[in-house]
């Protein structure tokens, strides 16, 4: 109906009301999609770029807290941060790196399971994938505590296997003990990660058609080709969503290395955790986060571009 | 290759989607899976290509037992109704697919073929999204065929195509069977798509083949109410034998005296046994009952009043209501209109006796017709 009016000369009869109400119509859609950014831009107005411009110039200021802090430029904070803070940097990325590589490993099977298998479970399934996040991160990870205790149930059944022979070899414990080892950092990351590798891995293979197995199976292709050259590709969309809900979170995480770490496997949140209370150097702390930022956003941009995820579907 | 089904049967948890079934599929032939949703035919289909296990049977491949056989090693391929194609391959690897996963090195040579085949040649980059429906239909036949399978399957290929390019594709799929000669398997709920593609049509309903033959046996002689009502569209009148003759059976339909021949009756003949008598609606004729002097003697006659006829410029429908059955249609060419035959006109309709079949009447009369085969 709208459309013939709009398009259409009005029988002249008719030209008077009919012109002045299409006005009206046409304009509304323009203005809409700025009236839905509004409250999310305000958002990020007042809390991302305001606090980021506030901590870049503070990254740059000297003086101390007596005295007060001035804007210098002193660029050598970022220097000395690095050099100070290297290994804080390097053992964060690690970790997240394997917390990352763990949770697609544990979460692809379950998300694979949950989407093609589970059937009138599926929505079951979904819910228990979510439910750790009816209590506080900071209570999990304190259970992990005490599921990670010298005396609980991990560390004897690990003895009994003899398989902290081995976690220590490679690294990860130390001195028959979980607890305050970068194997008890690892786990607490991956447990609490888990669900953001498992929820975008689910919707994208839950969006695959069925029918494209089949074809891919009656196009001679054994089960695991199957996976490989259909399944997975159109899944990557999934992986890089989640690996990258992972990596970046797990990397700036402090609770995991405070709670279940000592100060040997403090990553770069705990250290500047620390520079913003405890030292109170802020200049340090803000020059810490920038470069964080920046060593994530090139690592994301690398990754990326490697996995071209513009060219999937 | 022929393809024998024996005693094929498939069961979901309390549903019997296909109940035991005998089937052969002769070699080379354009073999048709015709019937309404639901029928099995689908489930029939995915059973040759190993989709679906069946619950008791088994399926022959020439002399080969395929029934354990999975998807992926039978000689077998199948177009998909949404076609299936795979998004994240172009149109070239689409098409490569199945000879990569048998391990051929160099598929350049008969994927260029076949892109020419289907005509896409010059679409050989695109993704399949970037493709019209008719075009991912054609890589979908393509994808199939490349593989040179012993039987192609189509399920359901064109539904999703509109009615032009629908006959367009018919053609071009029949011409493609003719030239490469393998047996084609088509599972489609569109009566007029079987009857014009395939040699052989069996009829599904509820799960078992209700007659299977060339498409003008099942037209002209079909053996239940089913098949009468879902290929085109039958009128069924409502008889009792009067005498079972050895070549003839004389009925009685109201006042009216019709004659069947015996081969033609799919039920026991016995006087006084209950029986529909059938005819197709453009076997009769219709004379105004003013002149049915002129009617040649020996020719099946029934009264009655039309109630309505559409003109529909190569011919005119008319529906009739007779007291041996209510709203009994006619299709008449037409070559001389009679002007006269109008609604509320009575009328006399006749046809040649060896057009009459006869169908069991312990049968649902309306099997088949619209409600029913939707």
């Amino acid at each position: 109906m709208s459309p013939a009016l709009t398009t259409a000369p009005p029988p002249p009869g008719a030209a008077a009301p009919a012109e002045a109400p299409p006005a009206a119509p046409e304009r509304r859609p323009r203005l809409t999609p700025y009236w839905l950014l509004l409250p999310a831009g305000i958002w990020l107005a007042v809390f991302f770029v305001a606090p980021l411009f506030y901590q870049a110039s503070t990254s740059v200021q000297t003086g101390s807290l007596e005295e007060g802090y001035q804007v210098t430029w002193h660029f050598a904070t970022y220097w000395e941060a690095l050099q100070d803070y290297g290994p804080h940097f390097l053992r964060s990325f690690l970790y997240a790196a394997v917390a990352t590589a763990l949770c697609l490993l544990i979460g692809y099977p379950l998300a694979y399971m949950i989407a093609f298998r589970a059937g009138r479970w599926r929505g079951l399934l979904l819910v228990m994938v979510i439910a750790p996040f009816f209590t506080s991160f900071l209570i999990r990870t304190l259970a992990w505590k005490s599921i990670l205790s010298d005396s609980g149930p991990v560390v004897s059944a690990l003895n009994s296997l003899h398989l902290l022979d081995v976690t220590s070899w490679l690294g990860l414990t130390a001195d028959d003990r979980v607890l305050a080892t970068p194997l008890a950092v690892i786990c607490g990351l991956t447990y609490n990660f888990l669900p953001f590798m498992v929820l975008p891995l689910y919707s994208s293979l839950e969006r695959i058609d069925p029918a494209l197995h089949e074809a891919s199976r009656d196009l001679y292709a054994k089960p695991s080709t199957t996976f490989r050259r259909v399944t997975f590709p159109l899944s990557l969309p999934g992986v890089v969503a989640g690996t990258l809900l992972t990596f970046i979170p797990a990397s700036g995480d402090y609770i995991n290395a405070q709670l279940l770490g000592s100060p040997r496997e403090q990553m770069v949140g705990n250290a500047i955790q620390k520079q913003f209370l405890n030292v109170l150097d802020y200049p340090t702390a803000a020059a810490m986060s920038f470069i964080l930022m920046a060593l994530i956003l090139v690592m994301v941009t690398l990754y990326m571009r490697r996995a071209g995820t513009e060219d999937l579907v | 290759m022929t393809i024998t089904l024996s005693q094929v049967s498939k069961v979901f948890g309390d549903f019997t989607a296909v109940h035991p079934l005998d089937l052969t599929i002769p070699e080379g032939s354009f073999f048709a899976l015709l019937g309404a949703s639901g029928c099995g035919k689908t489930t029939t289909l995915r059973m040759i290509a190993g989709l679906e296990d069946p619950s008791s049977g088994s399926v022959l491949l020439g002399d080969q037992d395929i029934t354990a056989l999975p998807p992926h090693k039978r000689p077998v391929n199948t177009v998909f109704q949404s076609y299936a194609l795979f998004p994240h391959l172009d149109v070239y690897e689409n098409i490569a697919f199945g000879l990569r996963r048998q391990g051929v090195k160099s598929v350049a040579g008969k994927v260029d073929e076949m892109l020419d085949l289907v005509e896409l040649g010059p679409m050989a980059r695109r993704k399949p999204r970037q493709l019209s429906g008719g075009q991912q239909q054609r890589v979908a036949v393509a994808r199939a065929l490349i593989n040179r399978p012993q039987v192609l399957l189509l399920d359901e290929p064109l539904g999703a195509l509109d009615l032009k390019l629908r006959r367009q594709m018919q053609l071009e799929l029949k011409r493609i069977q003719t030239d490469v000669g393998i047996t084609f398997v088509h599972v489609t709920h569109d009566q007029e798509e079987a009857m014009t593609m395939a040699d052989q049509v069996a009829v599904m309903y509820g799960g078992r083949v209700e007659q299977l033959g060339a498409p003008a046996e099942l037209y002209e002689n079909p053996r239940t109410t089913f098949v009468a009502n879902f290929l085109g569209t039958s009128n069924l009148i409502e008889a009792e034998v009067v005498d079972a003759g050895s070549d003839h059976a004389l009925l009685k339909a109201a006042d009216s005296k019709l004659r069947l021949p015996t081969e033609r009756a799919h039920t026991t003949l016995r006087a006084g046994d209950r029986i529909l008598a059938g005819v197709r609606p453009e076997k009769i004729s219709l004379t105004l009952a003013a002149d049915e002097g002129t009617i040649p003697e020996g020719r099946n006659r029934v009264p009655g009043t039309i109630t309505d006829a559409s003109f529909l410029g190569v011919s005119t429908q008319y529906v009739v209501n007779s007291p041996a059955g209510p709203e009994l249609a006619v299709y008449e060419q037409n070559v001389e209109r009679d002007s006269r035959l109008i609604p509320g006109a009575d009328v006399v309709l006749h046809w040649n006796p060896a057009h009459t079949f006869g169908l069991d009447s312990a049968q649902a009369i309306d099997a088949g017709t619209g409600e029913d085969a939707a």
